[in-house]
Formats: C-alpha cells, sequence, structure tokens
C-alpha cells in the first residue's frame, strides 16, 4: 500500500470515526425506563450531597432506597446529585432547557412556570390519590395548589416551610439579651442587633442577604411582615414602591449605617450568611427552620446554639410571612410504569411517617436537629399531623422551648409573587444599595426596581 | 497510452480531493455542530418565544423588551468601560513588561515562568482569592496595605465608582501572562542588527522601541487588539464571582450577565438570544472594521 493509499485511509477513517461519535452523540443513549429484564427504572435527584453530615446522610439516603427496592422488586431507583440545595436556579433552569433534568426531580414552588413553560413536566393527576400516597388527603392543600395548574397536578409536594427570626441564644446570652424573647418588631431587632454588634469580633447583629436572587426573596419576606405586598392583585404591576417598601430598605440601611449592626461585608447569598452563622458570627437573620439543617448538615455548625422567634412585624405581630416550599416533578416523556414508580418512592422517603424525611431516630443519630417545628407538610391536627408530631417528641434532640415563640405565634403565610426568580433578581439591586451605598436613595432605588419588574410582568404575559 | 495516464493523473486528484475534504470533514462538523448551528438557532430563538412548551414568531419584540430593560444601557455602559480600561492594562502592560523581559540577560527564562504562573490558577479559583482580598473590611488584603500606608481603603466590588475597575485588576493579574508571553515570542523574532543599527544611529531606548520594536511588531499587536475587545466585550466570570453578578445597583451587569440573567434565572431564553444576536452584530462589525484598517503584512 502505498503512502498515498495509507493517507486516504487514515482520512477517511478519521472522518468516520468523527461522524459516529456524532452520530452517537445525537442518539440520546441509553433511555432510562423499562428494561429488558422487566424492571422500572427511575433517576431521581437531590439526594444528600457526600460531603453533607460527613457522608451520613447519604448513607442513609443509599439505605431507604435498598429498602424501598426491597418492598417493590420491580424498580431500580438510581440517583444522581445535582449539588447544594438541590435547586440553584440557574443550574435548574439550563436543566430544564437541556431537557436533562432527572426523570423524577426536585423543583421549589415557585417553579410550576418554568417547568410548564420548557414543556418538561408529566401531568401525574390520574396516579396520584389515596391508594398511591395513603396521606394525600392530609396534605396541605395549599402546598398542592401550587403545583396544580388549569386542574392539572404536575409534581408531589414535600416539603412547606415559613419563615421567622433565627437566632443565636449565646450571642443573646453575651449581649445581656434574653434568648427565649427574641424581638417581635422590626425597631426590636435593630435595638437587639446594635447591642450583639457591639461584641465585636467581627459579628454581625443581623445579617441579610443582598445577591443571587436571595436579597429579593428577603426583601419580599420582609415587606409582606410589614403588610405589603410585591405585585397588585391582578399581578399586572409592581407593588412595593410605597412605604412599606421603603421601610424594608431604610430599616437594613440604618442597621448598616447607623448603627453599623451588620457588617461591612454584603452582597451575601445562601451559603455566605449561613457559613458567617455556623461560625458564629451572626445574632439574628430571617430564615425558616430548616435553615438550621442546614447550618448542621453542610455549614458544621451546632443546632444547640439556634432558637426561633416569629416573623418581625412593623410595629406589633408581622401581618403575613413568607411561605414557601418544594416538591418532586415528574419528566415529560416518562411512561405509566416510571411514573408509578416515582410516585411510589417519593411516597415512601418524603410523605411517610417514620420513613425517610421523618425518621427521625436515624436522623437523631446522625447529630441532626430533631424536633424543628418545619418543615411541615401535614394539616394540622389530622391523624398523620398528630403521629408525626409524636414521633419528633419522641425522638427530639432539640430543647423546644427555644422554638416556642416561632410555634406559638403563628403569622398568616402568603405564597412567593408570579415569577419570583426574576422578580428576585430584580431586587437584589435594591438590597445591595441599601446595604452598601451610604448615601443610597431609597425611594430611587424602588421606582427603578418597580420600572423593571413592571417589565418583567408585562413580558411575563 | 496518453488516456490511460491522464486518467491515473484524474484518478489522483480525485484521492487527492477526497483525502483533502476527508481530513476537513471532522473540523467542518465540529464547527457546524458546536459553532454554527447555535448561531443559527439563536438568531431564530430571537424572533420567538415559548410559553407552556408552544413556540410562536414574535418578530422584533424580543428586542424592543430588551432594548426597554432597565438594566440594558448599564450593561452596555460597564462592558464598554471594562474594555477599554481593560486595553489600557491589559493590552499595554503585557506588551512593556513583555519588553522588559526581553532585555534581561539574567533569569528570564525563571521570570517568564513566573509572570505565567496565574495563568495556571483556574480563573474561578483565581477569583475567589480576589474576593478575599477585595473584602470591604481590613481583613482583605488590599484594604489592609492601604490601612498600614495610611492611604484612604475602598468598598472595592461594594462600591459603584470602584467596582468595574476591580474586575479590570483581577482580570488583568489573570491574563497578562499570556499575552507577555504572545509579545514575548514576537520580540524573540525581531533581528538584533535591526537594534544595533538602530544604536549605531543614535536611538535610545524609547526611539529603539518606537522605531524597531513597535514596527516589527506590529501585526502580532493588531491581532491582539482584536482578540483583547472581543475576549474583553465577553465579560462574565468576574462580576459573577466578585460581585454576585449585578454587582451594587447594576454597577457590574454586563451584556453577557445580562444574557445569562435572561436566560437562566428569568426563564427568558429568547430575550438571552435576542442580547447575544446584538453582542454578535457589535463584535462582527467591530472585527470587520477594525480588518479593514488594519495594516496588511506586506504593507510598510
Amino acid at each position: 500500500m502505498s503512502g498515498q493509499h495509507y493517507r486516504t485511509v487514515g482520512a477517511l477513517a478519521l472522518a468516520a470515526t468523527v461522524a459516529l461519535s456524532l452520530a452517537a452523540c445525537g442518539s440520546g443513549g441509553d433511555k432510562s425506563g423499562s428494561a429488558s429484564s422487566g424492571k422500572t427504572t427511575i433517576v431521581i435527584d437531590c439526594p444528600p450531597l457526600k460531603t453533607d453530615n460527613d457522608g451520613k446522610s447519604l448513607a442513609q439516603w443509599n439505605a431507604d432506597v435498598a429498602a424501598f427496592q426491597k418492598l417493590h422488586p420491580d424498580i431500580t431507583v438510581k440517583s444522581i446529585s445535582v449539588g447544594s440545595q438541590c435547586n440553584n436556579p440557574p443550574d435548574f433552569t439550563a436543566r430544564l432547557q437541556g431537557g436533562t433534568q432527572a426523570d423524577v426531580f426536585y423543583g421549589y414552588m415557585t417553579d410550576l412556570n418554568q417547568v410548564l413553560d420548557a414543556g418538561q413536566a408529566e401531568d401525574i393527576t390520574s396516579y396520584v390519590n389515596s391508594s398511591t400516597v395513603p396521606y394525600w388527603d392530609s396534605l396541605l392543600p395549599s402546598a398542592k395548589a401550587v403545583f396544580t395548574d388549569q386542574g392539572k397536578l404536575y409534581a408531589l409536594p414535600y416539603s412547606a416551610y415559613t419563615m421567622g427570626l433565627v437566632i443565636d441564644k449565646n450571642l443573646f446570652r453575651q449581649a445581656g439579651l434574653d434568648p427565649t424573647k427574641p424581638p417581635t418588631t422590626w425597631q426590636e431587632v435593630a435595638t437587639d442587633a446594635k447591642k450583639i454588634a457591639a461584641l465585636g469580633n467581627g459579628i454581625a447583629g443581623y445579617s441579610d442577604y443582598s445577591a443571587g436572587n436571595t436579597g429579593g426573596w428577603h426583601f419580599t419576606a420582609e415587606l409582606y411582615s410589614r403588610g405589603g405586598q410585591m405585585v397588585s392583585d391582578d399581578g399586572k404591576s409592581a407593588a412595593f414602591n410605597n412605604d412599606m417598601g421603603q421601610s424594608v430598605l431604610r430599616t437594613l440601611h440604618d442597621m448598616r449605617f447607623t448603627d453599623n449592626s451588620m457588617g461591612t461585608k454584603q452582597l451575601l447569598q445562601w451559603p455566605d450568611l449561613l457559613t458567617n452563622a455556623a461560625a458564629g458570627k451572626v445574632g439574628m437573620y430571617i430564615g425558616a427552620p430548616d435553615s438550621i439543617t442546614a447550618i448542621v448538615k453542610t455549614f458544621h455548625g451546632k443546632f444547640s446554639d439556634w432558637a426561633m422567634g416569629p416573623m418581625p412585624g412593623d410595629n406589633g405581630p408581622a401581618k403575613a410571612t413568607l411561605g414557601g416550599g418544594n416538591g418532586y416533578f415528574f419528566k415529560k416523556g416518562l411512561t405509566p410504569a416510571q411514573i408509578r414508580a416515582g410516585v411510589a418512592w417519593v411516597n415512601y422517603e418524603e410523605l411517610t411517617p417514620g420513613v425517610g424525611q421523618f425518621n427521625y431516630a436515624a436522623q437523631k443519630a446522625m447529630g441532626l436537629p430533631v424536633g424543628l417545628p418545619q418543615p411541615q407538610i401535614w394539616v394540622p391536627g389530622s391523624a398523620v399531623w398528630k403521629t408525626d408530631d409524636e414521633l419528633k417528641r419522641a425522638n427530639t434532640n432539640l430543647d423546644l422551648n427555644d422554638y416556642a415563640p416561632f410555634v406559638n405565634n403563628p403569622v398568616a403565610i402568603k405564597t412567593e409573587p408570579p415569577q419570583a426568580q426574576a422578580v428576585y433578581a430584580v431586587l437584589d439591586a435594591s438590597m445591595s444599595a441599601a446595604l452598601t451605598q451610604s448615601g443610597a436613595n431609597i425611594s430611587g432605588l424602588l421606582k427603578t426596581a418597580e420600572s423593571k419588574v413592571n417589565t418583567l410582568l408585562v413580558a411575563g404575559k | 497510452m496518453t488516456t490511460a495516464r491522464s486518467r491515473r493523473g484524474l484518478r489522483r486528484t480525485m484521492t487527492d480531493a477526497l483525502t483533502g475534504h476527508a481530513y476537513l470533514l471532522g473540523a467542518v462538523l465540529c464547527f457546524a455542530v458546536f459553532s454554527w448551528y447555535p448561531m443559527v438557532r439563536e438568531f431564530v430563538m430571537s424572533f420567538q418565544r415559548t410559553r407552556r412548551g408552544v413556540t410562536t414568531w414574535v418578530g422584533w419584540q424580543n428586542y424592543i423588551r430588551l432594548w426597554h430593560d432597565p438594566s440594558f444601557p448599564a450593561a452596555w455602559r460597564n462592558t464598554a468601560t471594562f474594555t477599554v480600561l481593560a486595553l489600557l492594562f491589559g493590552y499595554a502592560l503585557p506588551f512593556l513588561v513583555a519588553i522588559l523581559l526581553n532585555e534581561l540577560r539574567h533569569a528570564q527564562g525563571f521570570l517568564r515562568a513566573l509572570v505565567y504562573l496565574p495563568v495556571m490558577l483556574p480563573p474561578a479559583s483565581a477569583l475567589f482569592l480576589f474576593k478575599y482580598a477585595y473584602d470591604p473590611s481590613r481583613a482583605g488584603i488590599f484594604n489592609y496595605l492601604l490601612h498600614a500606608l495610611h492611604l484612604p481603603t475602598s468598598q472595592w466590588t461594594q462600591s459603584t465608582t470602584m467596582a468595574i475597575p476591580s474586575l479590570v485588576i483581577a482580570s488583568t493579574w489573570m491574563n497578562m501572562g499570556a499575552a507577555i508571553l504572545i509579545y514575548l515570542a514576537a520580540l524573540q523574532n525581531i533581528p538584533g542588527e535591526l537594534y544595533e543599527a538602530a544604536e549605531l544611529d543614535g536611538a535610545g531606548v524609547l526611539r529603539r522601541i518606537w522605531t524597531v520594536t513597535v514596527p516589527q511588531t506590529r501585526l502580532i499587536l493588531s491581532l491582539m487588539f482584536l482578540l483583547q475587545v472581543v475576549a474583553t466585550m465577553q465579560l462574565f466570570i468576574e462580576p459573577l464571582i466578585l460581585a454576585g453578578g449585578a454587582g451594587v445597583e447594576d454597577s457590574t451587569t454586563s451584556v453577557v450577565y445580562l444574557m445569562y440573567q435572561h436566560a437562566f434565572r428569568q426563564n427568558d431564553l429568547n430575550g438571552a438570544a435576542a442580547l447575544g444576536v446584538m453582542l454578535l452584530v457589535v463584535l462582527a462589525g467591530f472585527s470587520a472594521v477594525y480588518v479593514r484598517l488594519s495594516p496588511k503584512q506586506d504593507e510598510g
């Protein structure tokens, strides 16, 4: 064979390899589903991270998977990690647009619209009833409603939260404050924050978010607590550019620049604040009870350091508190067998007392806090709620009095605004300016944000 | 005989052509799949809108909507400011450092490795280092040093005026090494006789740089200018890591970050595509004009 022939053969082989590789890429690989063995395979996301709680949480999840598969020998559950929080909004959107999400995928209560816009959710209405999900009738109706569109159910809710004021008991005591009496108004928060910040050593009396959409999220929560709302009742225009909106930003601005009680480093996002909190550098922040679990599980803090009060109000109790939560969506195109398998798994791991997220004995053994008032998904007073509460109390490793102010002062729940993540991104700018600019023009900031949100709302129609 | 020879010649020509095209096929397919198709798709998407899984044509609506996005002017202004500042520092400074290194007689290899080291650091890691360095309290190394020197400290990325310069400093530090090496390679190709002749003519250092170095490296300087403008206009990772993306009051929102916001935070891929097309048009327009005005290799 001449050199010329070798070159020709080499070139053709190269071309064929490239073509075959591309063809392989385009084939979509192995589709999960019913294998030739007759088993149904489902891919589930959002297992605990390997690093969470030194791997103990993931080991427990894997044990749950094994136990479930033993109960359902015809189902194979595969878990894939999608990172911390399970739903970092940009990653989540990217996965949706690329159609690369898991068969049964975690989502926030605010995600229904974008999941439907991307055409990525399967209608599971006919698969969910009291025989497939035995406690379905005792699930919070509000949690079901946010995953329902035009009478069709697109996700199984399994966790709901409301916000309150999370306080570091140690810092309260060191500052001469009584941790059993957390502040109940924003004025009291400011006063206590100043005393805690006076401890020095880089401690912030109160800390808040201002980047990565979390700033807008907390602006919303703090506006709700004053009785405000983010958008008009018809959902067509922004409704925060008013005295209540200004009060949110002015309180934070004054705490940051007049009282100097929020530290100099701002533009904080979810992990930044909780890292500081776990390190004992944050006196107070607003958050849901499960943020304390995150402090322990992910940021290696101690749950015994924390207590909770209700969401602070303007001049008295809060008018409302931001509620949210999450559930599992089912990817478009799943087979009926896969949907049934997915429902069975979510029911087992997330909606069965004593199992999975409600396996308090295992959580206690792993050193996680047991006895937090939330997440809560059951209708208060229902039989399953009582069972869950008894199990929780039997295994608690907390001083439940630390959470009595939060539990005994319930606040009306208000859900997130339409296009929540987009609206939150806009309000990040207002929060970041209020927390970093000593001369911030509060009314100007809100006017700009209002204009942006109005543009968003019009575009979203 | 002649016919047989011409047939063999024809077959040889065809085989050569086939070989050439087969070699080309891989590159063409890669470009087609990973560059050209996405570009065409982006262009098409910029005139569409998807709701509830249904895609419809909306004409110029996405462009008009973006035009009215309050962050739109800030994004272009910040991108332009960053590009100008990054060119001032990231274009001129590496050239000067390369000239200095080229003049050194000792430890040139060591210094070359030293200036290239930051390039080897993954950009995200380098930026996280800068994030700590820019801490607005005295815990940040920059403020610590400024304070030690009795100079006023800064809020760095938390300041609306210092945010972009902070990004430029970090970006220049990260990317300078690669530019220096390219300039150095060009400088080392300049014949030594040219400098000797200039010296004999009594030219000083600055004169030698102006009359020998710059003209001899004009092509590489011209190419680097184009590449740097195109790269800096795509500013993204610096604001994302150092300033949480938008920074304070959109002070670090860049065109590409706004694109990311629309695509992945506002679930508006069509708006992001429209913005991408705008950036493509601006960069392509700039490149076309620049290439047309640039000196050709055979021009003096």
